[in-house]
């Protein structure tokens, strides 16, 4: 089941192509990661389904029902450039804000306090937004675009902007969220966090959909069979060790007589096969096949295009 | 419809809070109470003492002619000037009139010396006595007895009467009518460009705080002009209702201090005022002519001037707001909204103008179809309506306003809609069409 459906989602504007029939399905409970270059059409996608702007052509689904007005409520959106209302106090703003969510007063008062306990932001409570720094604004930003307990989140450049210590808080905040049955879509163009983070992924690309799927199953269908193996007691050179066919990219001895060696096969291979060929002359110490980086696979997609 | 009511909410209170708006509200009627009780209070202030003023006549043509009055004490004396000049500088008289020997007929240099700024009064009575003597020694010169040209002078006072449909008879003032018309219409026009003018920097402000986007991620962007558009509009009735309500609050206080005579004098308006003062008019000629003036403010129908300047208030409000929530979408910073603010504020501007001219006539055709322009209605129509209009021209008009209203907010919510995310773009008018179709 679906938390999110998008099904060939056209968006032009007066002169150009923003999205060009994109369609991503969001599992429910998963985190999504939807990657591309800047100008791709991510934040397009993103206002589409907040319905803050509507597509020319295609569909979308909520829970498996066609999206409408109402759906607001149940989604919550940080927006790439952040803002809060600079002369009003920041308690205000955030009871305003979760209100327009359809929050009530009384319940919004009392979730309020507990994510400003949280933070450890209470004392902000009086205080004017413009008095507060970038990073404390960030974080009362999160706040308010959770405070309904949305089903569905969405982050846009979720990170930029805030402090490592800050993106570590957020990247628990974010885990903690998906463990309370949150569905999550972010975009973002920091692969650490894709990979740190993310169940699934869509690669978005001059506003096209170029790539889609698990990262698990993504890695894999990029795998290049390059492995790395950490030898020790080599009793030849390790070149010379090297299977038929196999290309040695790199080696490296350390200081404890051990070389590690990172070596690639043209065709797909059997791990054991390729284990036994080097016991005869050397001590396997350790073995790992080498999984293309997110980092490696949307560079590489992006610059075929 | 319950998110609207919570911008208007927000809207509504966080300007109501700012200490501008407190300032405003009770300095706005300070002011007009200032206007109305300054010269008042004046005028009871250069009442005090008795002036004592010499005369040093050497003519001797106008002995006797100078009457000591209530505030005046005039002496002749004579002597020669330096003296005379020293009696003023030592106190015992605050002035002295000089008035020299004529080089050809007339005394050209009659001076004035005085240790004090002289007032205005001595000064004009001085003029006027000797001009009055020496106009009656030529008339009689010339064989002509002055009493019969003061005769022959005539106050005539016209009464206007409108007669209505229904046979009954009202009496009008123009005078009256004329400064209600302008009055009103003038701070209609105030209200549009002052609160339109708060809807055009709350959208600029929501624009480049960058918080539009989450406010429209939770509600349609026409709730949000709407909640906005109505929420300032409270704001400014709220600033006009205590506006007044403090006026007539200062205005009691005053005329339980000063008595209600001084502040009847007050609301008499400056030119009761003036006449009050002058000179040349018969006392009893203006007497007439305030009572005649109260006459007309106690018969004109206020009932149909408040309703419609509610109406034309709010109408015209709403009328132009919408079209500055729209520039201010367009737009990514104040000083943007140059080539689109002249348009907007043209037709109003044009109506103030246009109001002396539909004075004078406001029953031509002028002021009939700029009556029914929407865009200039509101001003011109509360000009004409308290010299009566007739009630179908006034649903008309009204309903063209509505119609109008309608009109702008659906045009501008087109624009805001794709303006208010639309950064970094020079936008011409090219492209606001653009949006409009889109």
């Amino acid at each position: 089941m679906f938390a999110l459906e998008a099904q060939d989602i056209v968006k032009r504007y007066a002169n150009h192509l923003a999205l060009n029939k994109v369609s991503i399905a969001v599992p429910r409970q998963s985190i999504f990661g939807l990657l591309g270059p800047n100008g791709a059409g991510k934040t397009s996608l993103i206002r589409i389904i907040n319905q803050i702007t509507a597509p020319d052509e295609g569909s979308l689904k909520i829970n498996g029902v066609p999206l409408k007005q109402e759906h607001s409520a149940s989604i919550g959106y940080l927006p790439e450039e952040r803002g809060l209302y600079k002369k009003m106090k920041v308690g205000e703003q955030a009871m305003y804000l979760a209100q327009l969510k359809g929050v009530d007063k009384h319940a919004a008062r009392k979730r309020l306090h507990e994510w400003f306990d949280k933070f450890d932001i209470g004392s902000w409570w009086d205080r004017k937004v413009e008095e507060l720094s970038k990073g404390m604004q960030q974080k009362i930003q999160f706040v308010v675009t959770v405070i309904h307990e949305p089903e569905i989140l969405i982050f846009d450049e979720p990170f930029s902007g805030f402090d490592p210590v800050n993106v570590n808080l957020l990247k628990s905040e974010i885990l903690q969220l998906q463990k309370n049955g949150a569905t999550i879509l972010f975009s973002t163009h920091n692969m650490e966090s894709v990979e740190e983070l993310c169940d699934h992924i869509a690669l978005i690309n001059a506003s096209e959909k170029i790539l889609d799927g698990t990262v698990q199953d993504i890695k894999r269908a990029y795998r290049s069979h390059t492995f790395e193996l950490l030898l020790s007691q080599i009793s030849e050179s390790p070149r010379s060790l090297i299977p038929a066919g196999f290309e040695l990219i790199s080696e490296k001895a350390n200081n404890y007589g051990e070389t590690l060696i990172r070596i690639k096969s043209p065709v797909v291979v059997d791990s054991n096969q390729l284990i036994a060929s080097f016991l005869p002359h050397a001590t396997v110490v350790s073995f790992q096949e080498v999984l293309p980086s997110m980092n490696d696979i949307f560079i590489e997609q992006v610059q075929r295009k | 419809m319950n998110k609207i009511l919570l911008i208007l909410q927000r809207e509504y209170l966080t300007r109501v809070k700012k200490k501008s708006f407190i300032v405003m509200t009770f300095l706005g009627p300070l002011l007009m109470a200032a206007l109305m009780v300054v010269p008042v209070i004046l005028a009871s202030l250069q009442d005090v003492g008795k002036k004592k003023v010499a005369v040093l006549d050497e003519t001797t043509w106008f002995t006797g002619k100078f009457e000591s009055g209530e505030n005046l004490e005039f002496t002749f004396v004579d002597g020669d000037l330096e003296s005379q000049k020293e009696l003023v500088l030592t106190g015992a008289f605050d002035a002295l009139l000089y008035i020299p020997l004529p080089e050809f007929n007339v005394p050209a240099n009659v001076e004035i010396f005085s240790n004090k700024q002289i007032s205005m009064t001595l000064k004009s009575l001085a003029r006027n006595t000797i001009k009055t003597e020496i106009e009656n020694q030529k008339l009689l010169g010339a064989g002509i007895d002055p009493n019969l040209i003061k005769e022959a002078r005539t106050t005539v006072n016209v009464q206007t009467i409108r007669l209505e449909e229904d046979g009954s008879e009202s009496k009008s003032y123009t005078e009256v009518q004329v400064g209600l018309g302008i009055f009103t219409s003038i701070l209609i026009y105030f209200f549009i460009f002052l609160f339109g003018a708060q809807v055009m920097r709350g959208v600029i402000e929501e624009k480049t705080s960058r918080i539009i986007e989450v406010i429209v991620s939770s509600v349609k962007p026409f709730q949000l002009m709407m909640g906005k558009i109505t929420g300032i509009a409270l704001v400014g009735l709220t600033q006009f209702l205590l506006w007044v309500v403090l006026t007539a609050g200062i205005f009691g206080l005053f005329t339980l201090i000063f008595g209600s005579e001084a502040a009847l004098k007050g609301t008499g308006g400056m030119q009761g005022a003036l006449m009050e003062q002058s000179f040349q008019v018969d006392q009893s000629a203006s007497q007439q002519m305030i009572s005649q003036v109260f006459d007309v403010i106690h018969s004109i129908d206020y009932g149909i001037i408040i309703f419609s300047f509610i109406f034309y208030f709010l109408g015209g409000y709403l009328l132009y707001a919408a079209l500055f929530a729209a520039i201010g979408s367009a737009v990514d910073n104040e000083a943007d909204t140059q080539q689109f603010m002249l348009p907007v504020s043209l037709p109003l501007i044009l109506g103030i103008v246009l109001s002396n001219f539909v004075v004078n006539n406001p029953d031509g055709p002028i002021a009939f179809w700029l009556s029914m322009i929407p865009l200039t209605s509101p001003i011109i129509m509360m000009v004409r309506i308290p010299f009566g209009v007739p009630i179908y021209e006034l649903a008309l008009s009204m309903a063209l306003l509505i119609g109008g209203f309608l009109f702008t907010t659906w045009l501008a919510g087109k624009i805001y809609r794709t303006g208010i995310l639309m950064y970094g773009k020079k936008v011409n008018y090219k492209e606001l069409w653009k949006w409009i179709r889109y």
